[in-house]
């Protein structure tokens, strides 16, 4: 088992910077984005193997999932507006090429920064402080008992509001550039199939219910609210491609308010421990398990919509909506 | 050599290669995917740093698991430009040293 373990290691560590290495050569784009999913895969693997499930998680949904949907969505709108453009036949890969002489400047500075790198994680200090077992009897002084997610939302919560607000200002920016939705190539062929819109119906529940899942075993087990949100932001996306859901997602008062639902409902509860126990975000005693769910319940809402909002990137209409 | 070092020397060789990829490709998404898989290089080599020891330890994880979420929000955001200035000027790289500016290079 340990050695095969090992082999098995060996086998994962190398193959991610081969894979990355492949994918950022591929000469077509097309390719190197299938090459970034599988590096995904591949690098959700490597966290299993190495302990962390709920970053495997999020990594093969998040990671390999929602951002190889979001590049292919990319590379299919610059190849597509260059079919018209009878100018430039078949970029989408990259016609630049650097002499010898630029490759072999950049190859030594990185050399001689990969080596440094790998002598300084080699030869890593022992810890001085013993984080897990600190961690440990914080998490057993509260009422959430997996580690990761204590570690989000209980004694490191103010991280996770502010990743939040992240994906908020995420969001709000791309609606900015008020761009326009990618078409699909074959939009009568592949949205009116009744085979996807099947599938679809079949896959949709199964989606909703490991969501939902993922979000009530955070408390204990691998999972929580950012899974759960990438797991119900790709059904979301699904929905666009198949013409369930508009790209503009609907009325834009209610799409906003789904956006910025999490964000609130974080705020609002940070404010009221505040008065009621003088912390931000301190919750007070009795209460935290409640307030923690209900968080996660409203994170996971809004962490789905805007990963299909980002993936779509068309502002929400101001009067009517797109139904 | 144990399994943790070997995830540290690849979180370290995929940041490398994705260092030198960010500064030799021209293309746009190619940079875009190369930031993004440098932040994966840096999330490999915390997950392994978190499991040095007897135990692993849960505060990496919560890093790397919000790293994730800000890399997504990040790499859309990044993508919207590209797709915005190939809008406005019909190339998806930016302009190099010596070669014609494009006509507006100020989309996004």
């Amino acid at each position: 088992m340990s050695f095969a373990g090992l082999v098995l290691d060996g086998l994962l560590a190398l193959s991610l910077p081969v894979l990355a290495w492949r994918a950022l050569s591929a000469r077509d784009l097309y390719r190197a984005v299938i090459l970034f999913i599988t590096f995904g895969v591949i690098l959700a693997l490597a966290w299993a193997r190495l302990g962390a499930p709920d970053i495997a998680l999020a990594e093969a949904a998040i990671g390999a999932g929602i951002t190889g949907a979001l590049l292919l969505n990319t590379v299919g709108g610059l190849s597509r507006k260059n079919d018209k453009d009878d100018e430039r036949p078949d970029e989408p890969t990259d016609r630049v090429g650097r002499p010898w002489r630029t490759r072999l400047a950049v190859t030594v500075p990185v050399t001689i920064l990969a080596g440094g790198l790998a002598w300084a994680v080699l030869s890593f200090p022992a810890p001085v402080v013993d984080m897990p077992s600190l961690v440990g009897e914080a998490v057993a002084e509260g009422e959430v008992s997996h580690p990761v997610t204590a570690v989000l939302l209980d004694y490191r919560s103010y991280d996770t509001f502010l990743e939040i607000g992240v994906l908020l200002l995420a969001a709000l920016c791309v609606w900015s550039l008020g761009l326009s939705a990618v078409r699909s190539t074959a939009p009568e062929a592949v949205s009116g199939s009744p085979v996807l819109a099947g599938f679809v119906r079949l896959l949709a529940p199964a989606m909703v219910v490991s969501g939902v899942y993922l979000l009530w075993a955070g408390t204990s087990q691998p999972g929580g609210a950012f899974q759960a949100g990438a797991v119900l932001g790709a059904l979301g996306v699904v929905m666009v491609l198949t013409g369930l859901l508009v790209p503009s997602l609907g009325r834009g008062g209610v799409v906003r308010a789904g956006l910025a639902l999490g964000f609130a409902v974080f705020l609002l509860v940070g404010v009221v421990s505040m008065l009621a126990t003088g912390g931000f975000l301190a919750y007070p005693e009795g209460f935290e398990y409640g307030l923690i769910l209900a968080i996660e319940f409203f994170l996971t809402f809004s962490i789905a919509l805007t990963l299909t909002a980002l993936f779509t990137t068309v502002p929400p209409r101001e009067k009517g909506g797109g139904a | 050599m144990s399994s943790v070092d070997m995830y540290l020397l690849s979180g370290v060789a995929v940041f490398a290669v994705c260092a030198y990829a960010l500064v030799v490709h021209a293309h746009l998404i190619r940079k875009v995917i190369a930031i993004n898989m440098m932040g994966s290089g840096v999330f490999v080599l915390l997950t392994a740093i978190a499991r040095r020891g007897d135990e692993t330890d849960p505060v990496p994880h919560a890093m790397v698991l919000t790293g994730i979420v800000v890399a997504v929000s990040a790499t859309a955001f990044a993508l919207a430009v590209v797709r915005k200035l190939h809008e406005a000027t019909g190339h998806a790289y930016l302009p190099e040293e010596g070669e014609d500016a494009p006509p507006d290079g100020g989309g996004g």
